[in-house]
C-alpha cells in the first residue's frame, strides 16, 4: 500500500532457488490470536511446511531472524523492545506484512492512547489501594519501557502489504500467503476482507 | 501617560455581558444574518467569547447555541478562551519571518513570560501567530487586540512594548508612530495615479445609461483581479438576467478580504482610492438595479474602518450616495462596511456571501452561482476591489481606452503588492503584460545584496517562478496574479518557503471536506518531518500523491491550491528537497525517544535501554 | 428523456437530479458516505469523486446534463477514493473489532469495496471524549467522519438543530446543541430520523450492539455495491429543499 518497492513486484522467492522461501512471524502488542488464526488453517499447515521454512517464530522458537522472504508481524507497538524487534524484522525480511487490527492500528492496546502513560504507571505500581508501603514502578533495566502511545507498525517501518482483521481469518491468511508466495502479489478476495 | 488600562468589568457578573450583548445586538435589530458583526463588537468588550456570552447571543438573535457556537469556533479572531488585554496577532508569513518576526516574538514572550497560542491566566497579554497581516512591504507586522497594527517591528521596539504591557499602559496611548502604515507606492498607473473619484463616473454613467455602461465595461475586456479573471461584464449581465427573490433586490459586494499571503494592494486602494472603489459599486449597482451594496473588510483592516466609514458619509452628503443620487430619482444606492474576523477562505465569493449572512465561510456548492442567488439569495455580484477602481475609471473614459492598455487577453493594468528581498517594497502598477523580469528591475531585486532566485507570483496559491522564467510575462494568458508578488534571492531556502506555505493552508482550511482537511494536515506533518532532517524517499512519493488528489478532489480551491507551492518547489528547486528526501530507509514521523519519556519519568531509569533512536 | 452515461451505461435523468441522485434512482452504484436520498446536499466526504467529461466532479453536487459523460467505477477514481478512506480512518479511532457498527458501517464496507487493506498514512490518534449522557444513544466522538448527515437530518427532517459543526481546518468537530454540550440536555430523542442516520459508529444506540452477531450483519451479507443502500426510501427522490452548501440549516 506504500511507496512502490521492489521487493513487492517480483515473486518472493529465496536468492537461492533451491531453498524454500524464508518466513519469520512474531507477535508484538498483539494477543497471539493471529498466530492461532494461522494455525487454523489446519491440514494445510503441512502443505505450508512443504513450500516454506519457518524462521523465527513462536512455532519455532528461534530468537532472532535471519534473513528472510517474509516477516508476518501481529500485533502493534507498545514498548522499545516491540520497536526493536520490528526493526530487526525490516532490516531482516525483504517483505514486511502487518497482520490483524493491532499491527495495522495499533488495535485495542490503542485504546489506551489518550492516557498519561506515567500516570498508569504510578497508579498500578505505587498509588493503588492494597500495595505494599515503599511499592513503586518497577525499574528493572530488563524492563522494556512502554511508549506514551501504543503505535500501528506502519508509522515506524515501511510496511510492504496489510493483511487485515481481527484476526484475519485461516482463509485469508491461507490466500494471502499462497498468493504473496505465488506472484508478489498477495489476493485476499473480497470474502476475506475484514477489519473486524 | 502611565494611566492603568480601561478594563471592561467582565469577570464581574453576568449583568455587565448581558448589557453588552443587548446593546450590540440591539444595534443590528437582532438579525441573525449580522452574527458574525455581533459576535466581533461583543468580543470587543468582552475581550473574549465565553459559553456564557455565546448563549446570551444566541438567545438575543434566535439561534441555537450550537450554531453560535459553530460560527464562532470557525473565524481566527473570534476566542473562545481567555486571552491577555493585549492580544498580539504576529504576522507569520514567510516575508515575516525572513524579516525576523519569529525572533521576534521569542523575545516578547520571554519579556512577558507568556508562551505563544497559550493565554495564561491573568498575564496581562497574550500572543499567537496569524496569517499575512498585509504588511509585508513594512513588516514585521503584528495586529493587537484585532485592531490596531503594528508596524516594522524590531527589538528595540519589543522592548519598548514589553514596558508599555507591564506599566499596563492603554493602546490609545501608545506612540502613533509605531502603527504608522506607508501605502510606499512605487509605481502608480491609470488606477492609482488618478485623482479621487467625486462623482465623475457616476455622471458618465446616468449620461450614458446603464446598458450602455455595461457595454463600456463589455468593451473594456475588464476581467475580474481576484485572482480568476472572470469576464467582469459577463458577470454583471448573468446578475442582471437573474430574477429576483420577494425578499429583496440585486446586491453588490466588493471583496476586500485580501487573505493571499504577500498581498496588500488593496490596503494602498482603500488608503488612496476609497472613493473609485464605493463609486464603482454604485455604477455597478445602476447596471444591474441594485439598491444596497456590501464591503467585505478582512478583519485584520479594521483599523481603516472609521476612515472609510468617513468617506461613505462624504459621499452620502455629497448625494453621491444614499437616495437620489445626483439627483436622480430611483437612483437609490448605500452600502454598509461588513469586518471579516479572520478566515483566508473568505476570499472565495460563496464562503464571502456565507460570512455576510453571518455562517461559517464555508464554500457554496454551485451552481447556483452567487449571481444566481448569493446574499440571501439574492442575485449578487462580488468583485474585488480592484476591479471596482478599473470600472470608475473605465466609466468615466470609456471601455476603449482600457481595452488598449495591456495585452490581447488581458486589458488594463494590474497592481502588484512587492515585497521580500529587494531594495523598495512596496505597491507597482503595470500595464498587463510586463515582464517579471522588469519588475524586479524597478523593485531592485537584483541590485546590491540581492540577486532573486525566485518570485511567488500571485501568493502561495499562485505560481513560483525560477529564474528561468523571469522572461514571462504578466497577463491571464502566460502568468495571472491576484496581486502577491515576493522575492525570494538565492540565500533562501525555497523548502522552508513551501513549508511555510503548506502550515498556512492547513491552518486555513475549513475543515469542509476530507481531501483539504485531512490532506493539508498530512502535508504540514511531512514537511516538519523533512525539516527536521527525518525525511526519506518514501516521504516524496506520498507528498506527490498527495499532491496529486487535492488537485480535483475538494469542495473549493483553497484545497486546489493548497499543494502549488509544494509541486512547484519540486520542479524547479530540487536541490531544497533531495538532501532532505534522500534517506532510502522510511523514518518515522515522531519522536520515539520522547514517547519513552513519561516512562523514564517515574521509573526513573535512563539506561541505554530506556532509549530509542528516531532512525536506526 | 434526457440521459448521461456513467461508465458507458445510459442513465435517464429529471430535472434538478445530480448525478447522484440519477443512478442511485436506476440501482447503480456510485460510493459515498456524506449523501443520503433524504437530506439537502452536502460534498463533504469526496469520495463520490467521478469524472465528468474528463473533469473530477463530485456526484452528489454536480447537477445531470445530457451531454455528460461520467465515468465512475475506474482503477484511477477507486484509488483516488481508497486515499480519501485512508484519511478519514487515520483522522479518528476507527476500531473496527471494537465497534458495534462493525459489519453495518458505511465507511467499512466502502472501504471493503475500494480494496482498503491499510490505513498507509499514520495513525492521528485523536483525544475525542465519548459523550455517553443520554440514556438510549450515545456518541463516540473517536468514530465522526464529519458527513454531516446527523446535522442535515436533525435540521431538515426532525426540525431540531440538535446538531452543528464548530472549529476549522483539522480542528472541525461536531456540537450538540444543549446548554452543557451533552446529548442527554439537548432536544435529541432516539426516536429522531437522526438518530438512525450516521453512517458510521458514531450515533449508536444503546443495548443494541450486538443483537447480530459480528460477521453476519448488512455488508458481511452482500458488498455496498451490490445492495440497494436506501434502506430509508428507495424511492423518495433527494431533498428538493436546495439549501446547497447552506448545510447547517437556518
Amino acid at each position: 500500500m506504500r511507496a512502490p518497492d521492489p521487493a513487492a513486484q517480483k515473486p518472493v522467492a529465496p536468492d537461492n532457488a533451491a531453498s524454500k522461501p524464508r518466513i519469520a512471524t512474531v507477535s508484538l502488542a498483539g494477543c497471539f490470536g493471529c498466530h492461532m488464526s494461522l494455525l487454523d488453517i489446519d491440514e494445510r499447515l503441512f502443505t505450508l511446511f512443504d513450500i516454506v521454512e519457518f524462521d523465527r517464530s513462536p512455532l519455532t522458537d528461534i530468537k532472532h531472524c535471519a534473513a528472510c522472504d517474509v516477516g508476518l508481524i501481529e500485533g502493534g507497538l507498545c514498548n522499545a523492545e516491540n520497536v526493536h524487534v520490528l526493526r530487526e524484522f525490516r532490516a531482516r525480511c525483504k517483505v514486511v506484512v502487518a497482520v490483524g487490527a493491532c499491527a495495522i492500528n495499533g488495535g485495542l492496546p490503542a485504546q489506551r492512547n489518550a492516557l498519561d502513560i506515567g500516570q498508569i504507571l504510578l497508579d498500578v505500581y505505587q498509588h493503588r489501594p492494597g500495595l505494599a508501603t515503599g511499592s513503586s514502578v518497577p525499574n528493572d533495566p530488563e524492563l522494556p519501557l512502554p511508549l506514551a502511545r501504543v503505535h500501528a507498525i506502519h508509522d515506524v517501518v515501511h510496511i510492504d502489504h496489510f493483511l487485515p482483521g481481527c484476526p484475519p481469518s485461516a482463509d485469508a491468511i491461507w490466500a494471502f500467503l499462497t498468493t504473496l508466495l505465488a506472484d508478489g502479489a498477495p489476493k485476499l478476495g473480497r470474502e476475506n476482507l475484514h477489519y473486524d | 501617560m502611565m494611566t492603568t488600562i480601561r478594563m471592561q468589568p467582565t469577570d464581574s457578573g453576568s449583568d455587565s455581558e448581558r448589557q453588552i450583548v443587548e446593546l450590540v445586538v440591539k444595534r443590528y435589530d437582532s438579525r441573525k444574518d449580522a452574527l458574525v458583526q455581533i459576535l466581533r463588537e461583543v468580543q470587543a468588550e468582552t475581550h473574549w467569547l465565553s459559553r456564557k456570552v455565546l448563549h446570551l447571543v444566541a438567545a438575543a438573535v434566535g439561534l441555537t447555541p450550537a450554531r453560535v457556537e459553530g460560527v464562532a469556533s470557525f473565524y481566527h479572531f473570534f476566542h473562545l478562551q481567555p486571552v491577555g488585554r493585549y492580544h498580539f496577532l504576529w504576522s507569520d508569513n514567510v516575508i515575516d519571518r525572513m524579516l525576523g518576526s519569529r525572533m521576534l516574538a521569542r523575545e516578547l514572550c520571554r519579556l512577558l513570560h507568556i508562551v505563544p497560542g497559550k493565554p495564561r491566566q491573568a498575564a496581562p497579554a497574550s500572543l499567537d501567530f496569524t496569517s499575512c497581516t498585509g504588511l509585508g512591504d513594512q513588516g514585521p507586522a503584528v495586529l493587537l487586540n484585532q485592531h490596531q497594527v503594528l508596524t516594522r517591528l524590531d527589538e528595540l521596539r519589543v522592548v519598548e512594548i514589553a514596558e508599555l504591557v507591564h506599566a499596563r499602559v492603554p493602546i490609545e496611548e501608545w506612540p502613533g508612530e509605531w502603527q504608522r502604515v506607508d501605502d510606499q507606492l512605487r509605481r502608480p498607473d491609470v488606477l492609482l495615479a488618478s485623482p479621487a473619484a467625486q462623482g465623475e463616473a457616476l455622471r458618465a454613467t446616468l449620461a450614458r445609461g446603464a446598458e450602455a455602461t455595461l457595454d463600456e465595461i463589455v468593451i473594456s475586456r475588464l476581467r475580474g483581479r481576484g485572482g480568476a479573471g472572470f469576464s467582469t461584464a459577463t458577470k454583471w449581465r448573468a446578475c442582471l438576467h437573474s430574477p429576483c427573490p420577494a425578499h429583496g433586490g440585486r446586491v453588490v459586494v466588493c471583496n476586500a478580504d485580501e487573505g493571499e499571503p504577500g498581498t496588500f494592494k488593496d490596503r494602498v486602494l482603500l488608503t488612496r482610492q476609497a472613493d473609485a472603489v464605493f463609486e464603482g459599486m454604485t455604477v455597478a449597482a445602476r447596471v444591474i438595479g441594485a439598491t444596497e451594496g456590501l464591503v467585505y473588510l478582512r478583519g485584520e483592516y479594521r483599523y481603516m474602518l472609521e476612515t472609510l466609514q468617513s468617506v461613505l458619509e462624504q459621499r452620502r452628503r455629497d448625494q453621491l450616495l444614499g437616495r437620489q443620487i445626483l439627483g436622480v430619482d430611483g437612483f437609490n444606492f448605500d452600502l454598509d462596511i461588513h469586518v471579516g474576523a479572520g478566515a483566508y477562505v473568505c476570499g472565495e465569493e460563496s464562503a464571502l456571501i456565507e460570512s455576510l449572512e453571518g455562517k461559517r465561510g464555508t464554500p457554496r456548492i454551485r451552481p447556483p452561482f452567487p449571481v444566481e442567488r448569493g446574499y440571501l439569495d439574492r442575485p449578487t455580484v462580488v468583485n474585488n476591489v480592484e476591479t471596482f477602481c478599473a470600472v470608475t475609471r473605465i466609466a468615466q473614459r470609456g471601455g476603449a481606452w482600457w481595452s488598449a492598455i495591456g495585452t490581447a487577453q488581458s486589458s488594463g493594468t494590474k497592481i502588484h503588492s512587492v515585497s521580500g528581498d529587494c531594495a523598495r517594497p512596496g505597491i507597482y502598477e503595470y500595464p498587463f503584460g510586463v515582464s517579471i523580469a522588469q519588475i524586479l528591475e524597478d523593485c531592485g531585486a537584483n541590485s546590491g545584496a540581492h540577486h532573486a532566485q525566485a518570485v511567488q507570483v500571485g501568493g502561495p496559491s499562485g505560481l513560483c517562478l525560477a529564474t528561468d522564467e523571469f522572461e514571462r510575462c504578466i497577463g491571464f494568458e502566460d502568468v495571472p496574479t491576484a496581486g502577491a508578488f515576493m522575492v525570494f534571492d538565492e540565500t533562501r531556502d525555497m523548502f522552508e518557503t513551501a513549508r511555510g506555505f503548506a502550515h498556512f493552508f492547513a491552518h486555513e482550511s475549513c475543515g469542509f471536506c476530507t481531501p483539504c482537511r485531512v490532506g493539508t494536515e498530512l502535508v504540514v506533518r511531512r514537511m516538519d518531518k523533512l525539516a527536521k532532517g527525518h525525511g526519506s524517499i518514501f516521504d516524496e512519493t506520498e507528498l506527490r500523491e498527495l499532491e496529486s488528489l487535492l488537485h480535483g478532489t475538494t469542495h473549493c480551491g483553497l484545497g486546489a491550491t493548497a499543494t502549488n507551492p509544494l509541486r512547484d518547489t519540486l520542479a524547479r528547486f530540487r536541490p531544497a528537497y533531495e538532501q532532505r528526501l534522500k534517506s532510502p530507509t522510511f523514518t518515522p514521523g515522531f519522536d520515539l525517544d520522547a514517547e519513552l519519556a513519561a516512562a523514564r519519568r517515574v521509573t526513573g531509569r535512563d539506561d541505554a535501554d530506556a532509549h530509542l533512536v528516531w532512525q536506526e | 428523456m434526457n440521459y448521461f452515461t456513467l461508465d458507458g451505461l445510459e442513465v435517464p435523468f429529471e430535472e434538478g437530479d445530480t448525478l447522484m441522485s440519477a443512478a442511485r434512482r436506476e440501482g447503480h452504484y456510485v460510493p459515498h458516505l456524506c449523501w443520503h436520498p433524504r437530506l439537502g446536499q452536502s460534498g463533504a466526504c469526496r469520495v463520490c469523486t467521478v469524472k465528468v467529461n474528463g473533469r473530477l466532479a463530485a456526484a452528489c453536487t454536480t447537477r445531470a446534463s445530457a451531454d455528460q459523460m461520467v465515468e465512475n467505477r475506474t482503477t484511477e477514481l477507486d484509488a483516488k477514493r481508497r486515499l480519501l478512506l485512508q484519511m478519514l480512518f487515520v483522522e479518528g479511532n476507527h476500531f473496527c473489532p471494537g465497534c458495534e457498527k462493525s459489519g453495518d458501517c458505511l465507511l467499512q464496507a466502502t472501504a471493503y469495496e475500494m480494496g482498503m487493506t491499510g490505513p498507509r498514512f499514520e495513525e492521528f490518534y485523536p483525544d475525542r471524549p465519548l459523550d455517553a449522557s443520554h440514556p438510549d444513544t450515545w456518541i463516540d466522538f473517536d468514530r465522526c467522519i464529519l458527513c454531516k448527515l446527523c446535522v442535515r437530518a436533525s435540521t431538515e427532517i426532525d426540525h431540531k438543530n440538535v446538531f452543528a459543526i464548530g472549529g476549522h481546518g483539522i480542528d472541525t468537530h461536531l456540537v450538540v446543541d444543549s446548554p452543557s454540550g451533552k446529548l442527554v440536555d439537548s432536544r435529541f430523542s432516539a426516536d429522531d430520523f437522526a438518530a438512525g442516520v450516521c453512517p458510521v459508529g458514531a450515533i449508536l444506540p444503546k443495548r443494541r450492539g450486538f443483537v447480530i452477531p459480528i460477521h453476519e450483519r448488512r455488508f458481511d451479507r452482500a458488498p455496498v455495491a451490490e445492495e440497494s443502500w436506501l434502506e430509508n426510501d428507495a424511492s423518495t427522490r433527494e431533498s428538493t429543499d436546495d439549501t446547497g452548501g447552506h448545510d447547517e440549516g437556518a
